[in-house]
């Protein structure tokens, strides 16, 4: 006889449940980055040359370079604690700042992954696949900073509402050239939106090129003009700390997201034709309409990510000003299983983790790339739920965990 | 009932007939206003039609047009080819006349960005071609894993890391053909991830692509930061030189086009041949096909429906590996972050509009890579474009030939689809 087990306690499983997966994928996605670091590192080579003859001193370096490595990435999203405890004690506000700065910094890069985390799933849920983030981001940007800087004299009310609302639209339509072709000639969006990224980057090269129409007068380097004061999103502590209005925006959008897709008939007709096109299009539902919210949708959220950057952060727009959001947010929206709170979860993850990357390619001098590395293993893992559970040796969690997106071409 | 659905049939062929009219004479009114308005009358283009150096004896003379009078005539021609649609309808070979009407487009284009100059047409093609190769390398890929059932859209991510590879082991090993071997193996590598992600474990095909794509962009770039470009010794293993195919390379201007490459070119001929024999005419190709068709029938008949999806991915592997390899060892002699620029994806593109047959995906290459050396020769013209919309061309391309053809071209059944015993 087994006790029968608590309310709590399976209340506690219920939701600890859904998080098993993606933890242990994080973790192992991360050791075997930090592989990927020690086996690249020339001391760790050097002192594998010598493996049999002092396997000591190998795994010593290995452990150096990763804990060199990792460390850097600890104290660079969230704060080295020692520096955070001198600084309250010495009670200097400079100091303060200092030692808190990493900290807001990795909200302030979580938040364009909210949006563009929240872009990639309202697609999934469809059964899109939206690979096109990252140009619909540029667009949403280039929209936005020009509301920003061509509009004197707006109150800030009107202009960040304004600037917001310009990147949204941008994404949308950049999104709906795909979403269109999907729904009426079966092309996939999976090609189609990456080619639409690589008309995004020679666009916005052209737009900030010297005689482009986005580019600063007299500016050496293509850039675009700094935006007007009252399209910046406010900041809430003094400069060097970004953080700004714009994470909450993020955290109401996916709010409104959340209640979207799960409390509304559109977003359930949304969820229908993702799961199972057949059966809605049996009850009634218009796939085409559908795919084309979706789709836009989607750009506008990705857009969204885009306006957040150029508002809160740049104030101006550059080329190359993303470092690939867009194509890490496909990752993002995996690990949160498409959810809009796994989403915001995994964003606030994704950030501590590219924030940190930044300080631990200065001081460690690992590239920032490893990151992707990282993401890859954990969208293969996040994918094939099966490889974990032989890793740990975990039981089959019974529900169907790897959900199909896309069916083939143009079906 | 039956009178219904014909009388239906025939009103959607006279839709689609009358839609298709319109757009030849539009274009053909195009290709007026756009070229021949506002060219003096008196312009002439000359295009060259020899590549390189060639004997006197050998030359060809260039062919020397009036402007205007070339582009008036081709848009009347795409006009006459308008109505006959509008009044009639070419029927079957309505495709057949929208490519004719587009090549009228483009020449009168060319045409027209070749007034008062001289433009080498045999250069372009020829640059076409080996812009091609690569996209028929990747497109083969494709073909071998899709014809097996599984769709591959890693193409991208394979070719960036055999590039790399190629580059890196071909520098350090001072051998051209270790760091061809060495691309191919790594293309067949990570292949066999992607097979065993999507066979094994049933992840959802176009995932499991996207993870090597992901995986093979950061990693090449982390290697690449860290190694190559800090050790640029790492990162220079010269190109294969380039050779006339003896007797082919002399026919007038197809042998300069097609027969005066490297080894990459000859690689991807012989290649396409194989793949084309070995998937029509051989048992080997019957199964594959079988396989991708209908797996479970496949299976009944004793077919080891898992070994040959391994075997054809791993063998697409090995192939987007060669084609990876060009770009490092047969076109820059270095690997560049991010080289391979969507090239992957264009191939996969390629597929689709070659309808899963080799030839037709070398066809379709040639279109893109046509509209690739478009671009590179209308800078040298100073073509009054911005180089960035120019460098749009072939993804636009790559997009619209997918729009136009999806619907008419019919993947293998199977395509895509994990197989359950």
């Amino acid at each position: 006889m087994t006790a029968a087990p608590s309310p709590s306690s399976n209340r506690w499983q219920r939701l600890l449940q859904p998080m098993v997966i993606p933890a242990l994928s994080m973790l192992t996605a991360l050791i075997v980055g930090s592989l990927v670091i020690a086996l690249t590192d020339l001391d760790v080579l050097a002192a594998l040359r010598n493996f049999f003859s002092a396997p000591g001193v190998a795994l010593s370096a290995m452990w150096n370079a990763i804990a060199k490595a990792y460390g850097a990435l600890f104290e660079g999203s969230l704060g080295s604690p020692a520096t955070i405890i001198a600084a309250l004690q010495s009670g200097d506000p400079q100091a303060i700042t200092n030692a808190f700065y990493p900290f807001f910094d990795s909200l302030v890069t979580a938040t364009p992954y909210i949006f563009a985390g929240l872009a990639v799933a309202i697609g999934f849920r469809c059964g899109l696949f939206n690979i096109g983030v990252e140009g619909q981001l540029y667009i949403g940007a280039m929209c936005s900073v020009w509301v920003g800087f061509t509009f004197t004299g707006l109150p800030a009310i009107v202009h960040i509402p304004l600037a917001m609302l310009a990147g949204a639209a941008g994404g949308a339509a950049w999104a709906f050239i795909p979403a269109i072709l999907k729904a009426k000639t079966g092309a996939h969006e999976v090609i189609n939106t990456i080619m639409m990224n690589y008309i995004a980057f020679r666009l916005s090269e052209w737009l900030l090129s010297n005689r482009g129409p986005l580019a600063r007068p007299g500016s050496p380097v293509p850039v675009s003009p700094f935006i007007e004061k009252s399209a910046e999103l406010p900041q809430f502590f003094p400069d060097p700390i970004r953080f700004h209005l714009g994470f909450f925006i993020a955290l109401g959008v996916a709010a409104f997201i959340y209640w979207f897709l799960f409390k509304t008939t559109l977003g359930f007709e949304l969820r229908t034709v993702g799961a199972n096109p057949n059966a809605a299009k049996y009850a009634g539902m218009n796939i085409t309409r559908n795919i084309l919210i979706a789709m836009c949708l989607s750009g506008a959220l990705a857009g969204l990510a885009g306006a957040n950057e150029v508002l809160g952060v740049n104030h101006n727009l550059a080329l190359a000003f993303s470092s690939g959001y867009g194509f890490d947010s496909i990752a993002l929206a995996l690990l949160g299983k498409s959810h809009p709170l796994g989403v915001v979860l995994s964003a606030l993850l994704f950030g501590t983790l590219r924030s940190g990357a930044t300080r631990m390619q200065n001081v460690a001098r690992i590239p920032i790339d490893i990151i992707s590395v990282i993401q890859a293993l954990i969208i293969a893992f996040i994918a094939a739920p099966a490889i974990i559970r032989t890793l740990y040796r975990l039981k089959d969690g019974g529900e169907g965990e790897g959900a199909v997106f896309t069916r083939g071409w143009g079906k | 009932m039956a009178t219904t659905l014909t009388s239906k049939t025939t009103d959607v062929h006279q839709t689609r007939n009358r839609a298709f009219g319109i757009a030849f004479i539009v274009i053909a009114l195009a290709i007026y206003w756009l070229f021949a308005l506002g060219v003096d009358s008196a312009a002439t283009s000359t295009f060259g039609l020899n590549q390189g150096v060639v004997p006197a004896a050998e030359r060809l003379p260039d062919m020397v047009l009036p402007s205007g009078g070339t582009v008036t005539f081709l848009a009347m021609f795409a006009a006459a080819i308008g109505a006959y649609q509008l009044a009639r309808g070419f029927g079957r070979s309505t495709n057949v006349m929208m490519g004719l009407v587009a090549l009228f487009f483009v020449f009168a284009f060319l045409t027209w960005a070749a007034r008062d100059q001289s433009f080498n047409l045999v250069g372009m093609l020829k640059t076409m071609v080996s812009r091609a190769i690569p996209l028929t390398i990747g497109a083969l890929s494709g073909i071998l894993c899709e014809r097996a059932g599984v769709v591959n859209v890693a193409i991208e991510g394979l070719m960036l890391s055999a590039a790399m590879m190629s580059a890196f082991i071909g520098s350090a090993a001072g051998n051209l053909w270790m760091g061809l071997l060495a691309g191919c193996l790594t293309g067949g590598v990570l292949a066999f991830f992607h097979a065993v992600l999507s066979i094994r474990y049933k992840v959802d095909q176009v995932i499991s692509g996207t993870v090597i794509n992901i995986f093979a962009a950061g990693l090449t770039s982390f290697i690449s930061s860290k190694f190559l470009q800090v050790y640029p010794a790492y990162n220079s293993p010269g190109t294969f030189d380039s050779f006339p195919l003896p007797g082919l390379s002399s026919i007038p201007i197809l042998g300069p086009i097609f027969f005066d490459a490297n080894l990459f070119t000859y690689g991807a001929y012989v290649l396409l041949i194989v793949v084309h024999v070995g998937l029509f005419y051989t048992r080997w190709g019957l199964r594959v096909r079988a396989v991708g068709e209908h797996p479970k029938a496949a299976d009944t008949l004793g077919i080891n429906v898992f070994r040959v999806r391994y075997v054809n991915v791993v063998l697409g592997g090995l192939v987007a590996g060669f084609g990876g390899a060009y770009f490092t060892l047969g076109s820059v002699g270095r690997f560049d972050e991010y080289m391979t620029a969507g090239r992957g994806f264009i191939s996969l593109a390629a597929v689709i509009f070659g309808k899963w047959n080799p030839f037709g995906a070398f066809g379709a290459s040639l279109i893109f890579g046509f509209a690739e050396s478009l671009q590179l020769k209308l800078a040298i013209l100073k073509v009054p474009i911005p180089s960035q919309f120019l460098l749009m061309a072939p993804y636009i391309v790559t997009m619209i030939v997918l729009a136009g053809l999806i619907g008419r071209a019919v993947a293998p059944a199977a395509d895509g689809q994990p197989y359950e015993k």
